[in-house]
């Protein structure tokens, strides 16, 4: 672990050029690493995350979180804007693509960049890492317990959401998941399901489900934080990006 | 999990902030995670005044049976009280 790092907010240019607010975290004395795209929970570009950006630069890598909710949300407090983009109908695939494609070219720009990046996203992220994957060419990606990679959301929602399982013939780089059992969203099920999707299709992949864990059990601030589930899939992130990401 | 679950309700409501009061004009409502209750997932109600950008809601976050309480305690006292029930303002 490296004590030296910077961490800064900057501005990068996300989907159709819009300008993006961006958390973005390097570390001190690297002459050439990977990077990192943190795509950030429904709950929004807050705290918790900054955090998880900062502790992959901790790590070696740059990180970079782009603010989803930069246009709706300007300036808001972080659950302001997830309830307004909540509201407004959520995050559009398109644009999601566009932003984290916004993140990597800002990344890759970096003098201390080796052109290798990787996507990883929590919950509502897990499932954009696996969209983003699909989408971009990228190095590997990370889905933690993304919902709605399978399975259709109930009708009615104005969030416009839908599963992405069918774009894994796409997938352009090894994926790690990361589960718990205990999870209704995605149910072990569908995590199946999707495993036998990306078996059909050849892809590299590794999954990982924890019993007695269910959604959330990175979240240290929440009462589905399980330590022993959280301190194993840090460890297997961090061999999986050694291995892809150098 | 996160449930995406949301159910958007046009309203006729007031609601006190911390820059004072907001004309609600919308709900919306969803069993979620919540950023401050001491739970994985509550029932969230957001009361919107979506003249006023972000800062213009009103948060709560309950719950199950809190929630459950208050709808019945709700549904109880326009029942009790429904002589003195206005129409909606159009």
């Amino acid at each position: 672990m490296l004590d030296s790092l910077v961490a800064q907010t900057v501005s990068i240019a996300g989907h159709n050029r819009d300008e993006l607010e961006a958390y973005l975290a390097t570390p001190s004395d690297v002459s050439s690493v990977g990077a990192v795209v943190v795509i950030h929970h429904m709950p929004g570009y807050d705290r918790p995350t900054k955090e998880i950006v900062r502790r992959f630069a901790s790590e070696g890598y740059i990180a970079i979180c782009p603010n989803l909710y930069s246009r709706e949300a300007p300036g808001a407090d972080p659950d302001d804007a997830a309830a307004t983009v909540r509201a407004l109908g959520g995050v559009p695939d398109e644009r999601l693509v566009g932003d984290v494609k916004g993140a990597i070219d800002y990344v890759t720009g970096l003098g201390i960049s080796n052109q290798k990046v990787a996507t990883i996203g929590y919950c509502s992220g897990g499932r954009q890492s696996f969209l983003a994957a699909c989408s971009l060419k990228l190095d590997a990606a990370v889905d933690c317990y993304g919902a709605f990679v399978v399975g259709t959301p109930p009708e009615g929602m104005p969030l416009k959401i839908g599963p992405v399982v069918h774009m894994t013939p796409n997938l352009s780089c090894p994926l790690l998941g990361l589960f718990g059992r205990e999870d209704q969203y995605p149910t072990p099920e569908q995590v199946s399901e999707l495993e036998q999707a990306l078996k059909e299709n050849d892809k590299v992949y590794e999954f990982h489900m924890y019993d007695g864990a269910g959604h959330a059990f990175f979240a240290t601030d929440r009462p589905s934080f399980r330590p022993e589930a959280a301190k194993d899939g840090w460890a297997k992130i961090f061999d999986f990006f050694a291995r892809n990401l150098a | 999990m996160c449930t995406y679950q949301t159910n958007l309700i046009d309203v006729q409501a007031s609601a006190k902030g911390p820059k004072g009061w907001i004309k609600a004009t919308q709900a919306s409502i969803y069993f979620d995670h919540p950023v401050h209750a001491p739970s994985t997932h509550s029932l969230n109600i957001d009361f919107l005044d979506l003249t006023s950008g972000p800062q213009g809601r009103v948060a709560l976050e309950l719950s199950a049976d809190s929630a459950r309480k208050i709808a019945t305690t709700i549904l109880d006292l326009l029942e009790t009280n429904s002589h003195l029930v206005e129409p909606e303002v159009k």
